[in-house]
């Protein structure tokens, strides 16, 4: 990691390392009697660590040459390295909290292990463990391709990346402590969130940079993408999170908004999270890694151009569509449902553009999984957003909302939509970045397609039927105008689902471990032979495209 | 026109920054803005009163064990569920909630008007191993709760913060608030008919676990479920919902018009 | 407040709507505008050209 940096970057790093392990010892200090103390303590213990390893590693050799002629890839393949790692993490708490629904002995009775406090690192862990990191990994190697541009900083997008997963890990290990503001997706304490707003500007500022020294005079659409990501999820995090600690010594804060508009503020945020957080970065690597796998340019640029706008401008209004038939007031409701079905035009778009791509190349999608992760990765996405249009309009989501069905739709979007193209972009960038001819085995990519989407099917139809099962009998009522069902009645009937969400849950992750070891080994030691490599698509860094036809 | 205006933006990728906020900020600006102007969008309710010391830190333990994941604190306007909990949620009553709790999952079912439904007694052996109250709950169990002491010093700091977000809490509020969570604990006690003073006739003074002389987490959690609902009476003099229709097995028949708040 | 209520929310519903469609004309007028189509067409290509150095 240090070999790319010069002296005076490794001191800088030292610097920035001592500054944090400063912070993480005020912290240690002023809550010595809080859990607060035990989050400055790890933050000292891992910037020990990091300063160890500095000052170990102070005096290996300084790069030389001109390093502005050569891309920065290794932050990228750590991001990499950590995305698979939260990948494996998350999903694992995902499986463990799906089966405490069905054996809640599965708690063991501690208070850490509690479905309470697992569920929000299941979800962290996933969204901005394996999310995020694969968006910042991936942001770093597609924004110096298509800038054909080195990143602008040595020191900077290891602050970013290191930065960022310290959010996390303070975000994780902060919920089984019981430290969370319990707002959905939005739960780590105010010092996790003010720290991110730091990491986050220098996102921005270095990623504004390396655009400045672009040598192509457009900014590639994906570009586009990554760059709404960065800067609405800025805008969404610092509104939900404003608070007051109760004291500078405690891990507790209270959020300024209250009720009504706490409770609309919390879900603009949570909705456009899904908006740009797991949608507009995503589509960022489908419109960069699809046309590059399958080696045609994208369908239309002008139509991704037009998706872009209309993702930006009217996900906004759509997140009152959480709210219907609650105090929120019933015009902001209307809003939401108007904008939501509205929303079905650029999302549609999108995942037509990306299957149009692929208009006389569908031979490439049998014998490619990789092409083949992407390509079901678009599918989801057009499922997915027609049924959250679908489940925006009133009356269904009378039926729809607080059942399984809404966990049903969140894991075809997480895992059919987001998980799929990620693996699928990690696969195509993986070779080219170790400079191999491809992945160690393509069997296992072919293994951890089918894998992935059995899981996915079988996670998706459980919660349909759960959730439908349960909407419907929470309303039957009997011929003496009497509820028919007592809740617990309701939660008998859903003891099936679960076990089956588990098991497709449980899919999903073997899937994921079958990914980092294929990647692991791929990085260590390049392709095995195997015969059916002579017919997918290679890319390599030395192997120059063939450039295709006006 | 608008070429040479785009590509100017394009040139500065600070610009195009520009161009995302103001295309992304306006949904939310145009939602979220009137909803401050508070006296339209929450009810006038003069009765509606504060959580107590006590009250506030079972809340804080509820948000502490994210119980938001699985039970909702929101009754919408519809036939079955006004049926199934009672009157439908109204804005005023969690206007002093910080953060909200609606939620969004009803694993278990919603608790906005779960106050005074059962027995202090009830909630205890529930949260001890719901299983042993109801054999088929798939809820986690929470015996440490019993067990924890509160830590009642804290509670003046957490008042503070409340009112700095708008909790109109008095200097006598914060100043007491450790002798008014034992107080509420500990019925007959001099201390229980200061928190009766300071906090109104409806509050619940009772030993909540079963057991005087201490407050454990278990008398906070409790002590604010039975609250939860009760804050206020404004949700009970709404028009009988028993009048609305509530027919059986139609879809969208059987919903009851929203509250018109326009 | 000065500003009350129903003042607020006609001012949301009426120029929420009128951003919207000036917001739709703008980007329909870029996306179509003739002398454009080289530059995306350059750009839509130039990703699948060599990318091993800046």
């Amino acid at each position: 990691m240090v070999a790319q940096l010069t002296k005076p970057e490794r001191q800088e790093c030292i610097v920035i390392v001592l500054a944090v392990l400063a912070l993480g010892a005020i912290l240690a200090i002023a809550g010595i009697r809080d859990p607060l103390g035990v989050h400055g303590l790890l933050i000292v213990a891992l910037c020990l660590g990091a300063l160890l390893y500095l000052l170990n590693r102070y005096n290996d050799p300084e790069p030389t040459g001109d390093r502005s002629t050569v891309y920065y890839d290794d932050p990228t393949r750590v991001g990499i390295a950590f995305t698979m790692v939260w990948a494996i993490f998350g999903m694992f708490m995902g499986v463990w909290v799906a089966a405490q629904l069905a054996w809640p002995e599965l708690e063991f009775g501690q208070a850490w292990s509690g479905f309470g406090r697992l569920r929000p690192s299941h979800t962290t862990g996933v969204i901005f463990g394996f999310g995020g990191n694969a968006l910042i990994a991936t942001s770093f190697h597609v924004v110096q391709r298509t800038s054909r541009a080195r990143l602008a900083g040595n020191v900077s997008p290891w602050f970013v990346l290191f930065g960022y997963n310290l959010f996390c890990i303070l975000a994780v290990t902060g919920y089984f402590m019981g430290i969370t503001q319990s707002k959905e997706y939005a739960e780590p304490e105010w010092y996790a969130d003010i720290w991110l707003v730091v990491v986050w500007v220098t996102y921005l500022i270095l990623y504004l940079r390396t655009l400045a020294r672009r040598k192509e005079p457009h900014i590639y659409v994906s570009n586009w993408y990554y760059l709404a990501f960065i800067v609405v999820v800025a805008m969404l995090h610092i509104v939900n999170n404003i608070a007051v600690p109760v004291s500078l010594g405690s891990a507790k804060s209270y959020i300024v908004w209250a009720g009504v508009q706490d409770a609309m503020i919390q879900w603009w945020y949570g909705h456009n999270a899904v908006a740009f957080f797991l949608t507009a970065g995503f589509l960022a690597m489908l419109y960069y890694y699809l046309p590059k796998r399958a080696n045609r340019p994208i369908f239309s640029y002008r139509l991704s151009i037009l998706g872009f706008w209309g993702i930006t401008f009217f996900y906004m209004w759509a997140g009152s569509h959480h709210l219907h038939y609650t105090a929120l007031p019933h015009w902001v409701q209307t809003l939401g449902v108007t904008f939501s079905v509205m929303l079905l035009v650029p999302s549609w778009a999108s995942a037509g553009n990306a299957l149009m791509t692929l208009r006389g190349a569908w031979h490439k999608v049998r014998d490619d999984a990789t092409l083949r992760f992407m390509v079901v990765a678009a599918i989801f996405y057009g499922l997915t957003t027609f049924e959250g249009s679908f489940m925006a309009i009133r009356p269904v989501n009378a039926l729809s909302h607080y059942t399984d069905w809404t966990v049903g739709h969140v894991h075809a979007g997480a895992l059919g939509w987001v998980a799929l193209i990620t693996f699928g972009s990690l696969y195509t960038v993986v070779p080219s970045l170790w400079k191999r001819s491809g992945m160690y085995s393509n069997k296992l990519v072919e293994v951890h397609f089918w894998l992935s989407l059995a899981g996915t099917l079988i996670y998706v139809f459980a919660m349909w039927n759960s959730g439908i099962v349960q909407g419907l009998m929470w309303r039957t009522y009997t011929e003496g105008n009497t509820l028919a069902y007592s809740f617990v009645d309701t939660l008998v009937a859903m003891y099936p689902y679960y076990i089956a969400r588990t098991l497709g849950g449980l899919l999903f992750l073997i899937g994921a471990i079958v990914a980092t070891y294929n990647i692991y080994m791929t990085a260590k030691r390049g392709p095995v032979a195997d015969e059916d490599r002579a017919d997918t698509p290679i890319l390599v860094a030395s192997d120059p495209q063939p450039t295709p036809a006006e | 026109m608008a070429e040479i205006f785009h590509r100017k933006l394009e040139r500065t990728a600070i610009g195009f920054v520009l161009a995302i906020i103001a295309a992304a900020s306006v949904g939310g600006i145009v939602e979220i803005i009137p909803l401050f102007t508070i006296d339209e969008t929450v009810e006038d309710v003069p009765d509606m009163r504060l959580y107590t010391p006590l009250e506030l830190a079972g809340r804080d333990i509820y948000v502490k064990e994210g119980c938001y994941a699985c039970h909702s604190q929101m009754v919408r306007t519809l036939a079955d569920e006004v049926d199934r909990y009672g009157p439908y949620s109204l804005a005023a009553e969690s206007q002093y909630d910080h953060p909200h709790q609606w939620g969004s999952k009803r694993t278990g079912p919603d608790l906005a008007r779960v106050g005074g439904k059962y027995s202090d007694i009830w909630h205890v052996a529930h949260l001890i191993n719901p299983r042993q109250v109801t054999p088929e709950s798939n809820m986690p169990a929470y015996p440490w709760l019993a067990e924890n002491q509160l830590d009642v010093y804290q509670l003046p700091a957490m008042l503070r913060a409340q009112r700095m977000v708008g909790v109109p809490y008095t200097d006598e509020m914060i100043e007491n608030a450790a002798m008014d969570a034992i107080g509420q604990a500990n019925p007959d006690s001099s201390q229980a008919s200061a928190v009766i003073e300071r906090y109104g006739e409806a509050t619940e003074i009772s030993t909540f676990d079963g057991i005087r002389g201490t407050v454990t987490e278990m008398d906070a959690l409790v002590a604010y479920l039975q609250v939860l609902g009760r804050l206020t009476d404004v949700a009970y003099l709404q028009p009988d919902s028993d009048e609305a229709p509530a027919a059986a097995g139609a879809l969208a028949s059987e919903l009851i018009a929203p509250p018109d708040q326009e | 407040m000065d500003i009350d209520h129903g003042t607020l929310v006609a001012f949301s519903k009426s120029w929420g709507l009128f951003y919207l469609i000036a917001m739709a004309i703008a980007v329909c007028i870029y996306t179509f505008w003739p002398r454009n189509r080289k530059k995306f067409t350059d750009a839509k290509n130039s990703i699948l050209r060599k990318d091993d150095r800046p």
